[in-house]
């Protein structure tokens, strides 16, 4: 849904390097106008020197940064069209609710009246009305985070930088949060860049998500391609859980390929990359997996294995379970407790049997 | 809950302390001064009267009460010699902060700034001259100022004059005293507020279009004020009595009031007149304190 955008941001062999460490490594993206972008990424992935090279915190070693088709590389930050919110949110404590989000109003010398007009829609739109005078420390995390957010957007940046900003927010608040800020993103149609290492919080904020490791852009997508359909067995291991197992995948026969693995027999896949014959990585996510009480016919259905139940563990909303195959392979299922009878049926110790459709099995590359 | 059982015997015993220092060491002497500065002088031992003799009985103590009287200070504000003296010291006193927090500012913003593992090296090589006896430090600046001392034969060598200056008992050569003396106290207090400082406030501050120097006008320097305050206090206060670099550096036409009151002490014998000195210049120097103790409680109750 956002392919077709023009791109409003165009990073191009973006190289940082700090002492003999290459941060960011020959990195290119485009992001649209108006596009809600994720940078998703383990810690020292590189994600918050690029965010900080498009804030104009740190220069580039090598490549450009366009913004509407200017090289910005190299300008400097308080000369960029672009805002940035602040991991610790960086609030000037000496100044209060409206001294923070009129800062950069006065820098950019509007007149009097207009500065208090956007200081007070500024105000309305996070819900800050009553707390104008405060000072930071007067604030609870909360209410700081939302300030920052204010001062951030004051100035209408052409692209808002957001620096894991919901981390000091505690888990509940954070939903809250989220929710808002997509609302915020929507109500402004302005382009928001959020650095996280939180797969949740990247996977319910943004439109496309860029997974980053070492210094790479390892995958570009949506939130559900990237679940759905990752593009190596990095990605298929980092967001959300999977099952993983090797094997060796055969040419398509009669719309199926099989693939025939040392410790859970032949599984069955709709679809296999034409890269991907020879030596395979089978994924299958625990929640497409049935789990059911052992059938006398399992070994003559397509993928459905028999096991032992080695553990459970009750999640609330759902219940994961391993099961060991008689082939070997540890398999992790996850089931929705949709009645709350539904977790009853299964103890650890007994026998079970397992299956998955074809069209859930995603193959990769080893 | 009662407020009382939020602290403990022995933390309301501690509590007690500092106001117990104060009592005994401040206070009573305090009494004492204000007792002499209220009585008249004499050749006598103790050199005035009277004298408070608790055996003497009751009638006796009566009569010296009513002997003590406000005479010397009103000496104080008729002679010129005592407000010229309390003047001069309030003008050294601001000038030579003054120069103090225009030298002292840089040097602990930049120290702020030095990498990491160089701080504390800077830090030691403003303390370290400290380790020398204060008063050598002086002799020594005598030294280096006396009409055949090191600083004009450099001057000569270099052949920027052409005859010794005059460089002792000037001013200039008192307020170079004082602010090397005192440049320790303005620069600690000010390095420990701006090198407290979160950096990034200053990338906020860029962010949001302010250039660096903006930055330092709206952003370092209001947060580094309490700094600001403690040096100013911590140099003013000691230098307003300030009494050994004048005698031995300024020319001695005008005194500032710890001489004038070293004058009387100890050359007149005049210790009313020289008790009555210290307790206006104790007065003088409470209005400083209490404008910042009440910046300090208003910064308190904002935050």
């Amino acid at each position: 849904m956002t392919a077709s955008r023009t791109p409003l941001l165009r990073i191009a062999s973006v190289v940082k390097r700090f002492g003999g460490v290459t941060a960011v490594d020959d990195l290119s993206l485009d992001i649209g106008a108006g596009e809600f972008f994720a940078l998703l990424g383990p810690s020292g992935c590189g994600k918050t020197t690029l965010l900080r090279m498009l804030a104009g915190f740190e220069a580039p070693d090598a490549g450009a940064i366009h913004l509407n088709g200017a090289d910005i590389a190299h300008v400097r930050p308080h000369e960029r069209p672009v805002n940035m919110m602040f991991q610790n949110y960086a609030l000037f404590p000496h100044l209060t609710v409206e001294g923070n989000i009129a800062f950069g109003l006065k820098r950019a010398g509007l007149p009097k009246d207009e500065i208090a007009a956007r200081v007070a829609e500024m105000i309305a739109l996070v819900r800050l009305d009553g707390l104008q005078a405060r000072r930071p420390d007067q604030l609870s995390g909360g209410q700081r985070q939302r300030v920052a957010l204010a001062r951030s957007l004051a100035r209408r940046p052409q692209v808002l930088l957001l620096d894991e900003p919901m981390a000091a927010l505690d888990k509940k608040l954070r939903e809250g949060t989220q929710a808002e800020l997509m609302q915020v993103q929507r109500r402004l149609g302005m382009t928001f860049i959020i650095v996280t290492h939180d797969q949740e919080e990247a996977m319910t904020v943004a439109d496309r998500i860029g997974v980053m490791d070492k210094g790479k852009l390892v995958q570009v997508a949506p939130p559900r391609e990237l679940y759905e359909a990752p593009n190596s067995r990095w990605i298929a291991g980092f967001v959300g859980d999977i099952n993983l197992i090797e094997g060796q995948a055969a040419a398509r026969q009669s719309g199926h390929f099989t693939i025939v693995t040392q410790n859970a027999g032949t599984i069955v896949a709709s679809h296999v990359p034409s890269s991907a014959i020879g030596n395979v990585c089978v994924a299958i996510r625990p929640e497409k997996i049935r789990l059911s009480q052992p059938a006398p016919d399992a070994a003559a259905s397509v993928n459905t294995f028999t096991g032992i139940l080695t553990s459970t563990g009750f999640l609330g909303g759902v219940s994961v379970y391993s099961v060991k195959l008689d082939q070997g392979a540890v398999f992790r299922v996850a089931v929705a407790n949709a009645t709350r009878a539904a977790a009853d049926g299964f103890a650890a110790g007994q026998r079970v049997s397992l299956s998955f459709a074809p069209d859930d099995v995603v193959v990769l590359d080893r | 809950m009662s407020g009382r059982r939020i602290f403990t015997r022995p933390a309301r015993l501690a509590a007690i302390a500092p106001y117990l220092w104060m009592a005994l060491f401040f206070l009573v002497p305090f009494g004492f001064v204000l007792k002499i500065a209220l009585s008249q002088t004499a050749i006598a031992q103790p050199p005035y009267v009277p004298v408070f003799d608790l055996a003497a009985g009751w009638e006796s103590f009566k009569a010296a009460l009513s002997a003590l009287s406000f005479d010397n200070f009103k000496l104080l504000v008729s002679d010129d010699l005592y407000i010229f003296s309390y003047v001069r010291s309030l003008v050294v006193a601001i000038t030579s902060t003054v120069i103090l927090l225009l030298i002292g500012y840089p040097v602990a913003y930049g120290m702020s700034r030095l990498p990491q593992r160089w701080q504390p090296v800077a830090m030691m090589l403003v303390i370290v001259p400290f380790w020398t006896s204060f008063l050598i430090r002086i002799y020594a600046w005598i030294n280096v100022l006396q009409h055949d001392g090191l600083l004009n034969k450099l001057l000569l060598a270099l052949g920027i004059v052409d005859k010794p200056l005059v460089w002792l008992a000037t001013d200039s050569a008192m307020y170079l005293g004082i602010v090397y003396s005192y440049f320790p106290f303005m620069i600690l207090p000010l390095y420990a507020t701006l090198s407290k400082m979160d950096d990034a406030l200053l990338e906020a501050a860029a962010d949001l279009g302010a250039s660096r120097l903006k930055a330092f006008w709206l952003v370092t320097f209001p947060l580094s004020l309490p700094g600001i305050g403690a040096g100013v206090l911590l140099c003013f206060i000691p230098i307003v009595g300030e009494f050994v670099i004048p005698d031995l550096l300024a020319g001695s036409d005008r005194m500032m009031i710890g001489q004038t009151l070293w004058l009387e002490f100890f050359t007149n014998k005049d210790w009313p007149v020289a008790s009555a000195i210290a307790i206006v210049l104790l007065a003088l120097l409470l209005v400083p304190l209490l404008i910042y103790e009440k910046l300090q409680r208003r910064h308190l109750e904002t935050h």
